[in-house]
């Protein structure tokens, strides 16, 4: 019936495999085109003709391998087809098989195509019933290569589940059986292109030869079921499933039991209830005994005369004496492993036990057994001590841990729990498998996953009250507060700023005045101020001045309310402000609470509405960008009687700060029409006001609406962030000692026709549909009442009427114009490329910088502004209006 | 160049009975032959069988062999079963 030589393949045999790879690969083929109702209505009689033969089947598998207990086989026949039934039955497998609708995801089962499957002599039928029904719930086609040792029962079972197939709507050949067979046949077929799966349950030469094929493979590993009965518990339940489970078609199912470790206090009376129920207690003589008889000493593998016997027969084959109706032949041993082969693998009714002292010893022995030959398969532990069900759990390596219910029927599933029922045990990659599942049809498929486009969730978040307009500071009346600081710079106390808000504060209210310098925050003026907040009690502050003095109120508040805070840790980098990997402290772990009310007096950075703060640390070296809503002041107030008296200067780079802001936030990826309507209202009011209070500082109006505009656009980039200007503002600004403000000037007419142009790489923005900067540059021009009527002329117009505001403010036009030599400017090029692009600003730039479009804009920057080179790749008569989606 | 024009309707059977006549016309064929699969929905192995034989005979007459109206179902079915090469498509 089977020859298994190893000979070359002749043309001959080379052309019937061929032939049955041709057919199966056309009955898959034709497959594909079957639904599920047309694929539900095959697999049912199939499970029906399965049941009705199972006895006729297991009787053939008995005669032909001699392996096995006719009656088990028979209800293996039926477990691997009613209850596998029971489980596929409903279960959807043709077309979208699963829906996750909150995920815009669907998953849609696609067929593999042709199988390879090898088949054990151990479970032969119930092995190849199970595939077939598998099969045909995936509308795959197999090519069965049953064990040589099996092949007819397999034949029949193949035959019995082909014709029924076939008559309720299969294609032909969609299954096909090797005829007499040889190893080379099997290599040959692994390597086939048309195969899409081998799926090999076998022995471990099978296994090996599966995954050493290079074709995608599902194995099964050898086993070594490790018990753990444990003391607390029910001795008798687990006696008799021990029993149940180890003889179970005279041990063949390789989840069986092999070794159970048992605990010290119990030992004795479970081997009394096993030798009540008909278990042979093997003294130290006969277990010596059967230790060098049924396993081979040298490889530790089973004798296959043993595989499958009853306990009897293998008893009367190495001279032991026990009674006629022995079920089991327990064997006591001292350790695992092959120096104890009795330890290994046994698919025969030996069981081995071991006593052991306690809880510890108990799992360290099931580990060894685990180790040895079982990983990844099954381990069983009894007990009612939760505690030690989890531990075992833990260290036990298994895909099946069973808990106080038989091993062998326990993994199969189904039966005595609720796991997938099978045939073939996953053994993860300790037994060298792609899986620890129980294999069942999902493995048959490839699942696709159809995803559709989401919108991440979005936000808008500003400080709880903003007050504004003239005298709004009076607002601080509304506040109770029983200690209050104030952080300011001396400056603003000499102005009389302090004062005016002083007479605002309530007179009940406690308020002090902490100096610091009007410089970026460095670590020690921030823990100074910890103090004093901590002195004081303090349970409101007030920051009293620009985007330093704020941004230092906003970190001194942080490690007030958060002694424990880590700033540089909080200050690591993330992409998505929502998926950041550092948290801020939560509400509930502040050991303090004061409020933070911000009042600006500048009109730029709008720091007292942003969830932003800069701290440096001299004496380390270091400078970090803080950002989290948890930052943002809790009050905002934006008063202008504290800017009537802003330099020039000061109101030029702050108020350029402000615009770039505002265009940044316009075009960012993260726009939304939230941010959108802030972010256009700052660019017009800029446009307008920032002239007007730079030529006349006292126009109160134009102050007022200047103050608001950066407090609007600030509000705009607190959520949607800024851009590429400012990380080439930042590394330019902190080079070359260059006002913020002003180095964003420097760089925002080159930015904006930047962005406007067809990017190199557009920057991934699931919100967005198509790129968009440019019709949004467009909108601005609009907003401005600018001429043009294509989007490209308006953002030329853009461009044009930036350059001339900023030649209204008197904005150096070029860096040269700062007294940079080229040189100079060469040299300190790599540094400020490769910081500018470390930069987190860009993040959200609707265009992704590549490090030499950096240097680019680096350098038109350095010429300085001249006419704008914008290619917009729209068409020369595209319309701007309502062409925004956002 | 002459054309012969073979159409199909209903699934597999009518497939195979329809490429056993055309294929007895194919002696005469001297150009290409299309068949129209815009009627069918559906086919068997027999059909696919049927096929890979009349594509046989074709090529050994020099006859081109066209399908049109095939739908993607089918055609799908005659990529999974490597055939679908052996023919030129069109819609």
């Amino acid at each position: 019936m089977s020859d298994r030589t190893a000979l070359p393949l002749t043309e001959e045999r080379i052309a019937y495999l061929e032939g049955l790879v041709r057919q199966a690969r056309t009955a898959a083929a034709v497959f594909s085109q079957l639904t599920q109702q047309d694929v539900d209505r095959i697999v049912k009689p199939m499970v029906l003709a399965g049941l009705e033969q199972a006895q006729y089947l297991a009787r053939l598998a008995v005669e032909e391998t001699k392996i096995g207990v006719m009656e088990d086989k028979a209800l293996k026949n039926m477990v691997a087809t009613e209850f596998v039934y029971n489980y596929v039955k409903d279960k959807p497998s043709v077309g979208l098989i699963r829906e996750y609708p909150e995920r815009g995801v669907v998953e849609m089962a696609e067929p593999i195509g042709v199988i390879f499957s090898l088949t054990p002599i151990t479970n032969p039928t119930s092995t190849v019933l199970f595939k077939c029904i598998m099969a045909i719930k995936t509308r795959n086609a197999v090519i069965f290569s049953p064990h040589p040792s099996a092949w007819r029962c397999c034949f029949e079972a193949v035959k019995v589940m082909y014709e029924t197939a076939v008559k309720h709507g299969a294609p032909e050949g969609v299954f096909t059986c090797l005829e007499s067979h040889d190893l080379e046949d099997n290599k040959y077929l692994m390597r086939h292109k048309d195969i899409g799966l081998i799926d090999a349950t076998g022995g471990p030469g099978a296994v090996k030869a599966a995954y050493s094929s290079g074709k995608p493979a599902l194995g099964v590993g050898p086993g070594n079921t490790p018990v753990y009965l444990e003391k607390s518990a029910d001795l008798d339940m687990a006696v008799v499933d021990i029993i149940t489970s180890k003889t179970f078609d005279n041990g063949t199912i390789c989840a069986s039991e092999q070794t159970v470790v048992i605990d010290d206090e119990i030992y004795d009376t479970v081997l009394q209830k096993f030798a009540s129920l008909g278990a042979h207690i093997c003294n130290d003589k006969e277990t010596e005994i059967l230790a060098r008889s049924v396993i081979d000493p040298a490889t530790g593998s089973m004798q296959p005369t043993a595989v499958g016997q009853k306990a009897t027969n293998i008893a009367r084959f190495v001279g032991i004496t026990v009674k006629p109706k022995t079920k089991l032949l327990v064997t006591p041993i001292q350790g695992v492993g092959l120096e104890h082969p009795l330890s290994l693998e046994k698919l025969f009714p030996v069981l081995s036990v071991y006593r052991a002292k306690s809880v510890d010893e108990a799992l360290k022995v099931c580990v060894d057994v685990n180790h040895a030959g079982g990983l990844g398969h099954t381990a069983v532990v009894f007990s009612n001590n939760e505690e030690v069900i989890r531990k075992f759990g833990d260290v036990i390596n298994a895909g099946r841990i069973i808990v106080n219910s038989p091993g062998s029927i326990g993994a199969l599933g189904g039966v005595y729990n609720d796991m997938v029922p099978t045939f073939s045990f996953g053994c993860g990659t300790g037994g060298g498998n792609s899986t620890t599942d129980n294999v069942n049809f999902y493995h048959y498929l490839n699942i696709k996953r159809v995803a559709r486009r989401t919108q991440a969730h979005m936000w808008f978040r500003v400080p709880n009250q903003i007050y504004f307009n003239m005298h709004a500071v009076e607002n601080l009346r509304n506040f109770q507060s029983r200690s209050t600081l104030i952080i300011t710079n001396a400056a603003l106390e000499q102005f009389g700023h302090v004062d005016t808000v002083k007479r605002s504060i309530p007179a009940q209210t406690q308020a002090r005045v902490e100096l610091i310098p009007d410089a970026e925050p460095d670590i020690k003026i921030i823990t100074q101020g910890v103090e004093a907040l901590k002195f004081y009690k303090a349970d409101q502050i007030v920051a009293l001045g620009g985007g330093s003095v704020i941004d230092a109120a906003k970190i001194m508040k942080l490690m007030y309310e958060s002694p424990e805070a880590d700033l540089e840790e909080l200050a690591a980098p993330f992409l998505d402000i929502r998926k950041r990997v550092v948290q801020y402290p939560a509400e509930n772990e502040k050991v303090n609470r004061a409020r933070l009310i911000a009042i600006s007096t500048t009109s730029g950075t709008g720091s007292e509405v942003t969830p932003f703060a800069v701290l440096t640390d001299k004496e380390r070296g270091y400078k970090v960008t803080l950002a989290d809503y948890s930052l943002t002041p809790d009050v905002a107030i934006v008063d202008p009687q504290f800017v009537l008296s802003m330099p020039r200067g000061l109101t030029v780079d702050t108020g350029v700060d402000c615009l770039t802001h505002a265009l940044e936030a316009g075009v960012s990826i993260f726009a939304s029409p939230y941010t959108d309507s802030n972010a256009m209202q700052a660019v017009r009011m800029t446009f307008k006001y920032l002239p007007i209070a730079y030529e006349n500082p006292r126009d109160e109006e134009a102050r007022t609406m200047m103050h608001n505009a950066a407090c609007i656009a600030a509000i705009a980039f607190s959520n949607a962030s800024v851009g590429v200007n400012h990380a080439l503002a930042h590394a330019f600004g902190a080079r070359f000692g260059v006002p913020h403000g002003r180095a964003n000037a420097l760089m925002l007419p080159h930015v904006i026709a930047y962005n406007a142009s067809v990017p190199t790489k557009f920057m991934p923005s699931p919100n967005q549909k198509g790129y968009v900067a440019h019709k949004k540059y467009a909108m601005m021009a609009d907003l401005l009442g600018l001429d043009g009527h294509t989007v490209e002329e308006k953002v030329k117009n853009l461009v044009t009427a930036t350059e001339q505001l900023l030649d209204q403010l008197g904005v150096p036009r070029s860096i040269a114009e700062l007294g940079i030599s080229k040189e100079e400017f060469e040299q300190a090029m790599p540094d400020l490329a490769k910081i500018a692009f470390d930069d987190p600003s860009w993040k959200s730039n609707p265009r992704m910088p590549l490090v030499k479009e950096i240097v680019e804009l680096f350098w038109s920057a350095y010429r300085g502004r001249g006419p704008a080179k914008v290619e917009t790749g729209s068409k020369k008569t595209e319309k701007a209006q309502s062409m925004v989606t956002v | 160049m002459t054309i012969t024009v073979v159409c199909f309707k209903g699934d597999g059977d009518r497939v195979v009975q329809a490429l056993q006549e055309a294929q007895e016309k194919l002696d005469n064929a001297d150009g290409e032959v299309l068949l129209d699969f815009s009627g069918v929905r559906r086919v068997d192995p027999n059909a696919l069988r049927a096929m890979e034989e009349f594509t046989g005979a074709a090529e050994a007459r020099s006859v081109k062999v066209t399908l049109c109206g095939v739908n993607v179902d089918i055609y799908k079915v005659l990529k999974l079963a490597r055939l679908s090469s052996r023919f030129s498509m069109v819609n």
